[in-house]
């Protein structure tokens, strides 16, 4: 329960990131950190007690390997996650620095008032 | 084993508060690096070696393109700060929502004690189906080819944009903004 909540939390951190802060980085840097939670939790919940990575070694005994490996579902779909964040991430920066080329500022509360 | 994770967590989370807060972008950059290198332990202590490499990868990346980033902006001078009001209604509607989160968390079973059902097919089957040792890449390559082929789709399609996003016109004359 308390990791589960610490991911909450690490969530929460995000989240504030996104609300509070002005600076437009800032904000990417948040939104980040979100993603960070979000992956954590979803591995926490394919996570036993004890458990072993979910490769089976050649000759090792497969109905120990059932019962010890944690879920393998959540891991590949994380992984997928990860891997989508980085693009997420680049598509950011890049608006991020074209934004402050064109309007001289990364103020987000400016950004709404300006036209064009 | 349980306070290392817990001590790894707390060490993560204190890096991300880092990254909002620090006033040089570099800094709140490399905190940034720092949240994602420390995960990526807590995912290798979480059985997820596939994970945790992944992470160290992507991580890196992240970092690199931030760092050149953070170099070409001005940092958050104070004028860029938000106000208390704004702080206070940010930080309570973050902590509301940690609250709801933790709330719903209880309907799960607890941390470590079950996998849900879908896991022991997976785990009995596919070794024997795909011929893979690493069930993960059994199910990313084979049970959901199909995700990964879209996963790459989305990775040639943010790049796509990001340089269209990035392109000048170098030669021409810039033309007439709307």
């Amino acid at each position: 329960m308390i990791m589960y909540a610490l991911a909450a939390v690490l969530f929460g951190v995000g989240l504030y990131g996104l609300l509070v802060k002005r600076h437009l980085l800032k904000k990417v840097l948040g939104l980040l950190i979100l993603e960070h939670a979000v992956n954590l939790f979803l591995v926490e919940v394919g996570y036993i007690e004890g458990g072993t990575p979910p490769i089976r070694i050649e000759g090792a005994d497969a109905a120990a390997f059932v019962s010890n490996a944690v879920d393998p579902v959540p891991q590949a779909l994380v992984l997928t996650s990860i891997v989508i964040g980085l693009g997420l991430a680049m598509l950011m920066v890049a608006l991020t620095l074209r934004i402050y080329e064109r309007y001289g500022s990364l103020d987000a509360n400016r950004m709404s008032e300006l036209k064009g | 084993m349980d306070f290392v994770l817990y001590g790894l967590t707390a060490f993560v989370i204190l890096g991300s508060i880092a990254a909002l807060e620090m006033k040089s972008l570099l800094s709140a950059v490399i905190a940034v690096g720092v949240v994602g290198l420390g995960l990526s332990i807590v995912f290798l202590l979480l059985a997820a070696p596939d994970i945790a490499i992944t992470q160290v990868v992507v991580e890196v990346i992240v970092v690199t393109v931030l760092i050149r980033a953070a170099s070409r902006v001005p940092a958050e001078t104070p004028s860029l700060r938000a106000g208390p009001a704004r702080t206070f209604a940010g930080a309570g509607l973050a902590l509301v929502a940690v609250g709801l989160l933790v709330a719903a968390f209880q309907t799960l079973p607890a941390f470590g004690s079950q996998r849900f059902a879908p896991a022991l097919w997976y785990l009995e089957q596919a070794p024997d189906l795909t011929g893979a040792a690493n069930v993960v890449t059994a199910v990313l390559l084979d049970f959901r080819a199909y995700d990964t082929l879209g996963e790459a789709t989305v990775i040639l399609t943010a790049v796509v944009g990001a340089l269209a996003i990035l392109r000048r016109p170098s030669s021409r004359k810039e033309e007439s903004h709307v």
